[in-house]
């Protein structure tokens, strides 16, 4: 190798200050969204509505929390969803209510979608007893276990082989049931990703290892933390893959259903790259300096439920007066949710020791 | 009493439960058509099957996690480690998964698994596969840290860590596989986790020793008595929960106290000790309490190293001479 001088030297692909050419550089290039229409994906047009409806709740719960952090009603992470509503809606409703569900941190949507209500997903967030994790988990620990939606986790990839003990199970048990384990385009560099794959396709797990590629591992777009298209991955370990777009909740409908009709018919894995955006920052504390207003513009021009709305309208699913009755139900639906947990009590002292170990007087180190 | 290998005890308590819950599953790395790395599982697969008994490939935190998260969804996994020196790859899942899952999410999931496998050192085998883990994973909230030193003590308490319903270390030891010694036949065999044992009686002084230590301080315990000092050896078998009062009993007796222990010395297990000693029998005690511990050094190769790197009687001894005040 030839000698460098040593200011030359470049290990991490260089960023932002790179893009100075007038051309808005993307996060992710999207695939082309499915034409089909509602029915012929087998969606009425009550389920077009409650997808509606449910992807707006999203949107207003995390618009409101991101509100209540700001006046400080909570403290610790807050890892917003927005933008990625359509994956966590359009899979919900491809999706066997009893599938498993895993997924990291950046879990709300995911929370809602499976049954955290919108006040027990609000209390956790202030850390009240009546939150869906009692208050112990926060933000980032939303989990309905009841309705198989197991959690999110803190911990970048650290699920990712938990999702497949669940495909485990249900193929030890012969339960039927397929597990997904969802996951940002940041965890696709972690090894807990490639020891899963590797097991979950040796021992033909019906499992899904889902990639919500939003474009960027915290502040580091995807082109300068991982090589080559993060789907192709799945070649490596002879996993049938797919890519998906995420701005279009009956594209991520279509194809979610029919890799689940696959993952359940044959008991194998399958790796799956959905490519979305995420229009807030990493966390509150993010001052998005590696990224541009006019990337972030050029994915609000496509945002999910905006789209969905023009699909409705243009389709006569809904008058005006209905969308503004759903909105405002939903609105009113958040609005109590944070009087709720404004108004519930924080856990007591002694509940400090609650839900460490499965026995009734467990023994504590002093 | 039957007389077993302690390899062979373990065996039985993990056949004895599969046979028991359908749910009780093994895998590991060369657990099933290798027959065990070390035998532990020989005779398993084909009594239960390549359902029940699994070979995995060398992926500790892929393993590992795949059973939290088959532990989570009602299944009783049985995840043996090579050794827990490899562990140390699949402490993510140990560490912030098992034990974390059910606090985390208010009470949701339960995750009753075995982590089990050989610790420490078995000789010459270089500074990476020499390291006890026990008071390292001990230091972590929600787990249960088993490190036995016997046959029977392997096969109730092996029973014990499958049957509990949270995450419980299993510690073993290359070195111990082969010991012989005699295991209660009474069916359903079963030694509490959190209880100790006296194992020697004695008045002039208390040695606290677990795992393979035990061993060393039977030897120096031997040698003590041609002396005339009779120890009494404390055998904690379960290093969390602690079985503090067998030890504060002991030491209200003989009013003094050496700790063994595999660990390197840095706020390990002895220190531990020496530490709930000091607050619960402070007025009993003759002497400072002593330990003897690994040097803050790596386990190096060379065996004429290894042997002064490695607890020995001779230590034992000299520590117990200093608390009796016999030199």
């Amino acid at each position: 190798m030839a000698k460098k001088k040593k200011d030359d030297i470049v290990f991490a692909p260089r960023g932002i200050g790179d893009a100075n050419d007038g051309v808005v550089q993307k996060g992710v290039d999207l695939p082309a969204a499915t034409k089909k229409k509602h029915k012929s994906l087998g969606l009425s047009d009550d389920d077009v509505k409650a997808m509606y409806e449910q992807m707006y709740l999203q949107r207003r719960f995390e618009e409101r929390a991101m509100q209540q952090y700001q006046k400080g009603k909570f403290g610790g992470f807050l890892h917003l969803y927005i933008g990625q509503e359509a994956i966590s809606t359009g899979t919900v409703f491809a999706f066997d209510d009893e599938d498993d569900i895993i997924t990291g941190y950046r879990d709300h949507g995911w929370g809602l979608c499976r049954g955290v209500t919108s006040n027990e997903g609000m209390a956790e967030l202030f850390g009240k007893a009546t939150g869906c994790s009692k208050g112990k988990g926060g933000s980032m620990h939303f989990a309905k276990s009841e309705n198989h939606f197991w959690g999110g986790y803190g911990i970048v990839g650290g699920h990712i082989p938990i999702g497949a003990g669940f495909a485990f199970a249900n193929k030890y048990k012969g339960t039927g049931k397929i597990s997904a384990t969802f996951f940002g385009d940041g965890a696709v560099d972690q090894g807990s990703l490639h020891e899963s794959m590797n097991l979950a396709q040796l021992w033909k797990l019906p499992v899904l290892f889902v990639v919500e590629n939003n474009g960027y591992s915290m502040g580091t777009a995807a082109k300068r933390h991982t090589v080559a298209e993060i789907v192709d991955r799945a070649k490596g370990y002879g996993m049938k893959s797919a890519v998906i777009n995420g701005m279009d909740v009956f594209s991520v409908y279509e194809k979610m259903k029919e890799i689940a009709d696959d993952v359940r018919k044959n008991s194998e894995p399958y790796f799956v790259e959905i490519r979305t955006y995420r229009y807030r920052g990493h966390s509150m504390s993010d001052p998005q300096k590696y990224r541009t207003k006019e990337e972030l513009e050029e994915y609000q021009k496509i945002d999910p439920i905006l789209r969905l709305k023009d699909y409705i309208h243009s389709n006569k699913l809904m008058t005006e007066e209905d969308f503004t009755e759903v909105e405002e139900r939903v609105e009113q639906e958040v609005l109590d949710a944070v009087e709720f947990a404004d108004n519930s009590p924080f856990p007591e002292e002694s509940d400090m020791y609650d839900d460490m170990f499965a026995e009734e007087n467990p023994y504590f180190h002093t | 009493m039957a007389e077993l290998q302690f390899r062979e005890a373990i065996k039985h308590a993990i056949d004895e439960e599969m046979g028991r819950d359908e749910n009780v599953f093994i895998m590991g790395e060369e657990v099933a058509e290798y027959n065990g790395a070390y035998k532990v599982t020989e005779g398993l697969l084909d009594k239960y099957g390549f359902r029940r008994v699994i070979d995995t490939p060398i992926s500790e935190l892929g393993f590992a996690g795949l059973g939290v998260g088959a532990a989570m969804h009602g299944l009783r996994p049985i995840v043996e480690f090579m050794t827990f020196n490899f562990a140390v790859l699949a402490a993510d899942q140990i560490i912030n998964h098992a034990t974390k899952v059910k606090y985390m999410t208010g009470g949701q999931a339960d995750c009753p698994i075995v982590f089990r496998g050989p610790n420490a050192s078995a000789g010459q085998l270089g500074a990476t596969h020499s390291v006890a883990y026990d008071s390292m994973y001990a230091q972590f909230p929600g787990l249960k840290v088993i490190y036995v030193s016997e046959p029977d003590d392997a096969k109730g308490l092996m029973k014990s860590a499958i049957r509990d319903d949270n995450p419980v270390l299993f510690m073993e030891s290359e070195q111990m596989y082969g010991l012989k010694g005699e295991v209660s036949e009474e069916e359903d065999y079963i030694i509490p986790i959190g209880k100790g044992k006296i194992k020697r009686e004695g008045s002039d002084v208390t040695i606290i020793a677990h795992g393979k230590m035990y061993h060393v301080a039977v030897q120096a315990a031997a040698q003590l008595a041609k002396d005339g000092v009779e120890a009494e050896i404390i055998d904690p078998r379960t290093v969390k929960p602690l079985d503090l009062p067998l030890i504060i009993e002991s030491i209200k007796k003989t009013n003094r106290c050496v700790v063994v222990d595999e660990a390197h010395p840095f706020a390990g297990f002895a220190a531990e000790i020496g530490y709930l000693i000091q607050r619960e029998a402070f007025d009993y005690l003759d002497a400072p309490v002593l330990r003897v511990t690994l040097p803050d050094v790596n386990a190096p190769f060379s065996k004429k190293l290894f042997d002064t790197w490695f607890p020995s009687p001779k230590q034992v001894i000299d520590a117990v001479k200093q608390v009796t005040y016999r030199n």
